[in-house]
């Protein structure tokens, strides 16, 4: 308890004489969290809308025209089902559909209540056996009678699974790079302390200090900057997310049929990623710029 | 108490000291000279652990320093005080600071340090500087801080490097005097030093280094021999 005490004071009097550098290394590492907290939340809603898009569009859905009367459709059902390729088939109503969509906006679902009539055709909704024998279903879908139009989106949801993929690795890789470059920062700023210290470092290392108990102050330095970068990033990040979610959340994105990552969760999450990455950057740092001191 | 056995330890192939066998009794007061390069500074080093031996064994205080693990070698120096020519103390730090930083080091309470520094300061002659600052101290006075930094943790073994160096020479007498009383408390003391006076005055074990190897370990006085043409040459006989 007491070498906690000691180390933090130590810790805190380094940074006061060393307040240019350490604002500096601040700054810096909340520049290098905030480009990693924004490809986090672009990484987090791709993630998300992906999701939300893989489960609509998975079926091949054939839109029933408004007219087509109870026995037309049920003798395309019979059609379809017939069909070696077709794995089941789900009738939706008009009304059915309409709650989906309403469910789906949410808060701005009101919207849909001023409706005069729904204007949502009631649609079958196919799975298929073989992803590869769609286009075989969709021809004979679009030849029955009383059928408005056929929706089949799986090539582009598989697209956009490969895109999103191909994002995240992305994001990961930058994210590695910033944290890497994050910890050579710190590194350096601590460097600039041991270096004011080295005498004294040589000093406790005859009187028999153990390298722990040298390199704790150095430590607490490096984590108290980390954690000073992690706070103040992951505020500005919310900040600046929850008033996104704010302006366009409920409007637009409803309209895109996917949903922003709520502020609170994300906040969250973001919050303890931030201290983690803030913490262990400055701790690396540190050891990193005491390594050569502590050989001997 | 401190045992070399056939050390030898090369620079790129250089000598530092080469199948070196010494033995320093308990409570023994030794002189360690030679010339700059003759490897003091190698010995010490290597007492210290801060360099390793190629080949050989090292034992300080029934430890066998030549393998000790890296974890180790901060409790074996807690029994090894060292001072230097330079003093070494911290310019920030008060007397007081300075000698109770060594306690702190090695993680004695507060009240321990409160009790005991004064006590040491007192044993080495400047109670009455313990608020100042290195300084506003005589060199003299900075020595004695440094000797009370060695001391308080009450080492066996006390490594002192040209500890006179800096000093006129009734300063130097009185540093000798205190090392001798230290000794005769039952530390035991290597000092290096060129100083062929204090060497010759203190009649203690003489062992003198060149060129990495013992030329003569002798009771009394400085041994000190050249090498010219090839030829060891004891330095009474030239002069």
């Amino acid at each position: 308890m007491k070498a906690i005490f000691y180390n933090i004071k130590q810790a805190f009097r380094q940074i006061g004489r060393n307040r240019g550098m350490s604002t500096a290394s601040i700054f810096s590492i909340t520049a290098m969290l905030l480009i990693l907290g924004l490809f986090f939340i672009i990484t987090v809603n791709l993630n998300l809308f992906t999701e939300v898009v893989k489960a609509d569009y998975d079926l091949v859905e054939v839109y029933v025209e408004d007219d087509a009367s109870q026995m037309t459709i049920n003798k395309d059902i019979e059609d379809l089902k017939a069909l070696d390729e077709v794995e089941s088939i789900t009738f939706r109503t008009k009304d059915e559909a309409l709650k989906i969509m309403k469910k789906r906006w949410g808060e701005s679902g009101y919207l849909l209540d001023s409706l005069g009539e729904n204007p949502l055709p009631s649609s079958l909704l196919i799975s298929i056996k073989n992803v590869d024998d769609a286009e075989a279903v969709i021809d004979k879908a679009n030849a029955l009678p009383g059928i408005e139009s056929v929706k089949y989106y799986k090539e582009t949801v598989e697209k956009l699974t490969k895109a999103t993929n191909f994002l995240q690795t992305g994001s990961l890789i930058v994210m590695a790079f910033l944290v890497l470059v994050s910890i050579i920062v710190v590194s350096n700023t601590v460097k600039l302390t041991v270096f004011a210290r080295s005498k004294e470092i040589e000093i406790m290392k005859y009187i028999g200090a153990t390298n722990w108990f040298i390199r704790g102050p150095f430590l607490t330095e490096g984590i108290i900057i980390g954690l000073f970068a992690a706070l103040v990033s992951s505020g500005l990040i919310t900040l600046i997310y929850s008033k996104v979610v704010d302006i366009i959340g409920t409007d637009v994105v409803a309209i895109l049929s996917s949903p922003l990552v709520p502020t609170d969760y994300l906040a969250g999450n973001l919050l303890i990623i931030f201290l983690a990455l803030g913490i262990s950057i400055g701790a690396c740092g540190s050891i990193v710029s005491m390594r050569k001191f502590l050989d001997k | 108490m401190i045992t070399f056995d056939k050390v030898t330890k090369k620079y790129d192939g250089q000598i530092g000291i080469e199948d070196v066998s010494i033995d320093i009794e308990k409570g023994e007061f030794v002189f360690l000279v030679g010339p700059s390069g003759a490897g003091k500074s190698t010995f010490i080093k290597l007492i210290l652990k801060e360099i390793d031996a190629d080949s050989g064994s090292i034992f300080v205080d029934g430890q066998k320093v030549t393998e000790l693990l890296s974890r180790e070698i901060p409790f074996y120096r807690r029994k090894v005080g060292m001072i230097f020519q330079d003093f070494r103390l911290l310019p920030k730090k008060t007397v007081f600071e300075n000698v109770a930083f060594a306690m702190e080091v090695v993680h004695k309470s507060k009240a321990q340090i409160k009790r005991q520094v004064p006590r040491i300061l007192a044993s080495v002659g400047i109670e009455d500087k313990a608020d100042k600052y290195p300084d506003e101290l005589s060199a003299g006075e900075q020595q004695r801080v440094a000797i009370a930094r060695a001391i308080i943790n009450n080492p066996t073994v006390l490594i002192a490097d040209e500890p006179t160096g800096n000093l006129d020479p009734e300063t130097a007498k009185d540093i000798m005097q205190l090392l001798d009383q230290i000794n005769a408390r039952g530390t035991t003391i290597v000092m290096v030093t060129h100083a062929k006076d204090i060497v010759d005055r203190m009649h203690k074990r003489v062992i003198a280094i060149e060129g990495g190897h013992v030329v003569s370990d002798k009771t009394g006085q400085y041994q000190y021999y050249k090498t010219i043409g090839g030829l060891r040459i004891h330095e009474s006989d030239i002069l």
